[in-house]
């Protein structure tokens, strides 16, 4: 590559880390700075290290949670359901076994790995990072290479701290404007989806550029990269900047002294230059955006939340009409219906996508002094161990149990119902985590995917709300 | 990894776009600690339907699952390929694929194929009226063969390579060894480490 070819952010940062460049069709060797480890995905991938009897190369650079099976209640008994304790057990032996760091259920930094790896300051820019699971994009929010990877992929990382890849292509998403009061990073991402759908990334690394991108926290920025896999994009990325790190400096793992000058020296070079191409490009106009909710059974079923249950004989296309027509039978939704007018049986607050400690102050903000709307069960789970007792300290929960919720101990929860947070057949819930898939949060569940200032004021009205209606 | 260069075998219409991950393994099954077994788990919920068309005979015996568009998005597990594979399934035709998916196929011997469209609709029309109806595809020449329907398929050379030499990733990584050392010693220090613990 010509260092005077002007480059993106992604490919500033696939260049960094070629270890090998392929030939005759061969992929790329890219080496891996940081590998997330949880529960679900890794215990395969021991198997076969153990079979092959290889080690693991850099024990150094990789780090587990427990976050899937993890109860929310009762920390301290033991695991009722057997598989999942088999699984937490599993992975507790092989941490052991292969020498790698591993924050246990109970311990301060256990949580779910997404907000593990930020709030140690382990995920940083210019470095690549994956993990055994899809929203490893997050990470991409510090201008990080972050993206899930297969079990295959977890013992090729374990074994060599590469992987082979093929080179992305590039789309820019751009999001102008200013945000109106109420509307978040959340309604920005649902939005995306919902405008190039849920395979229209394919391929593509995203990056979300422009003002509205620039406004938000990294808290904001780690919500859209997030759900950037819903839109079908392996990662999403946000240019480095001051808000990046300010957000970094002075944690756990973060670079000290001179080597944080170098760093930031570095990652200060690594935004797109003046002149470098997209392979595709999308612009949204943040001034127009209103809080949004999905009405189906894929990411990309949203609308904003003042329109209607939408009719799927206006869909053109067979196949996707077929497919809404299917998604409002499950989710046992009349076309036409006024979205607000849809009742909730739970509010579920918590998730990769909100469940840090900005997502739980928006909400408490909303929820505070009010009260939980009559037949509404609300669970809020802080992502992680840490941030329960941050958001302790500031007196969230107490707002939380005061409105009438639940307080519970950090994990995934009820967004994907692997412990036993789960929805009831045909229950509805309003939900701020980032799949709306059918019985994703326990089997005959019906989601509707929302920010967490939509969930606050959705609990207190028991019908899907805007923020903009409980002023 | 078995060698890979020619499959014929029954093929199962599943006329469903965006079949996600969840849908072909759900959550639940993700608790195991195994690799194999997983026939039991494949399209779990909608097995439970009597007219899922894996219920139908002769099609319960496919081993070529023909796909509507963006199959296999949504949650990385590669439990959904393993499920697959061990259902029975060799290949997948479809007009798109998630990324991930894909990736995950490739490394487990199950191969996934993209064909147009309106090919995906000529082998469903084939299939459902002779239900039975056996389908090839063929590597070597990169075509799908149905009936009277034959098209080329897509599939990256490197991936078609890998599959017809049925060739371990890890082992061919491990040859540029000396180059990922080498690549390690420039690593700066800001870089991060997990170990020791701060
Ligand atoms: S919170 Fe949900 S999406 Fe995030 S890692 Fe856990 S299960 Fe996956």
């Amino acid at each position: 590559m010509n260092a005077a070819t002007p480059r993106t952010l992604a490919e500033k940062v696939w260049d960094n880390h070629l270890v090998v460049k392929g030939e005759n069709g061969e992929p790329d060797l890219i080496y891996i700075d940081l590998h997330l480890v949880h529960e679900v995905t890794s215990p395969q991938a021991f198997d076969g290290l153990r079979m092959a009897g290889r080690p693991v190369r850099r024990p150094d650079l990789t780090i587990a949670t427990e976050d899937h099976n993890t109860p929310t209640l009762n920390i301290t008994a033991q695991i009722a359901d057997p598989t999942s304790r088999t699984q937490i057990e599993t992975l507790r032996t092989n941490a052991k076994e292969f020498g790698i760091r591993l924050h246990s259920l109970g311990d301060i930094e256990q949580g779910i790995v997404h907000v593990v790896g930020p709030q140690l300051g382990l995920t940083m820019p210019g470095i690549t990072v994956v993990c055994g699971d899809s929203h490893t994009s997050t990470h991409g929010a510090f201008g990080a290479m972050a993206f899930g990877i297969g079990t295959s992929e977890v013992e090729h990382v374990l074994a060599t701290q590469t992987l082979p890849l093929k080179p992305f292509k590039t789309m820019a998403i751009t999001v102008n404007g200013r945000l109106r009061h109420g509307v978040t990073a959340k309604d920005i991402i649902l939005a995306v989806i919902a405008k190039i759908g849920t395979g229209g990334g394919q391929g593509y690394v995203l990056e979300y550029r422009g003002s509205a991108i620039r406004d938000l926290s990294m808290e904001g920025r780690m919500t859209i990269c997030n759900m950037s896999i819903e839109a079908g994009a392996r990662a999403g990325m946000v240019a480095p900047d001051q808000t990046t790190f300010d957000y970094l400096k002075g944690r756990p793992h973060a670079p000290q002294g001179a080597d944080w000058d170098e760093a930031v020296a570095y990652w200060s070079t690594l935004a797109t230059d003046d002149g470098a191409t997209f392979d595709a490009e999308v612009v949204i106009d943040g001034d127009a955006l209103e809080p949004f909710v999905t009405w189906g059974t894929n990411p990309g079923q949203g609308v904003p939340l003042s329109e209607t249950v939408p009719n799927p004989a206006d869909i053109a296309d067979p196949n996707e009409r077929a497919n809404a027509e299917r998604a409002l039978e499950y989710m046992g939704l009349e076309a036409g219906t006024p979205l607000k007018e849809i009742r909730v049986d739970q509010v579920f607050m918590g998730s990769c996508t909100n469940s840090r400690i900005e997502d739980l102050r928006a909400f408490a903000g909303v929820i505070k002094g009010k009260k939980l709307a009559d037949g509404v069960k609300l669970m809020v789970v802080p992502g992680s161990a840490r941030v329960r007792l941050e958001a302790e300290a500031e007196g969230i929960d107490k707002i939380v149990t005061d409105f009438g919720g639940e307080w519970r101990f950090a994990g995934c929860s009820m967004c994907l119902g692997m412990n036993p947070d789960q929805l009831q057949p045909g229950e509805r819930c309003a939900s701020t985590s980032n799949r709306n898939f059918e019985g994703r949060q326990g089997k005959g569940g019906r989601t509707h995917l929302v920010s967490p200032l939509v969930a606050a004021a959705t609990a207190i009205r028991g019908t899907l709300s805007s923020p903009w209606d409980v002023e | 990894m078995e060698k890979l260069t020619v499959i014929t075998g029954v093929g199962v219409p599943l006329r469903r776009t965006n079949v996600d991950t969840d849908q072909i393994i759900p959550a639940e099954f993700l608790k195991r600690v195994t690799k194999t077994g997983f026939e039991d788990a494949l399209f779990q919920r909608w097995r439970q339907e009597p007219d899922f068309i894996l219920n139908r005979e002769p099609y319960s015996t496919g081993t070529v699952l023909v796909a509507g568009t963006d199959f296999g998005t949504g949650s990385s597990r590669e439990h959904a390929v393993w499920a697959l594979r061990d259902y029975g399934f060799q290949a997948v035709i479809a007009p798109r694929f998630a990324d991930i998916f894909r990736g995950n196929s490739g490394k487990q011997g199950l191969l996934t194929a993209v064909v147009p469209e309106d090919v995906v609709e000529r082998i469903w029309g084939e299939i459902e009226e002779n239900p039975g109806t056996e389908v090839t595809v063929d590597l070597e020449s990169r075509t799908v063969t149905c009936g009277s329907v034959t098209s080329p398929f897509e599939i990256d050379d490197y991936t078609r390579w890998r599959l017809m030499e049925g060739l371990d990733d890890i082992g061919l990584t491990l040859r540029h060894e000396n180059a990922i050392t080498e690549f390690e010693t420039h690593r700066e220090s800001w870089r991060p480490t997990t170990l020791p613990v701060r």
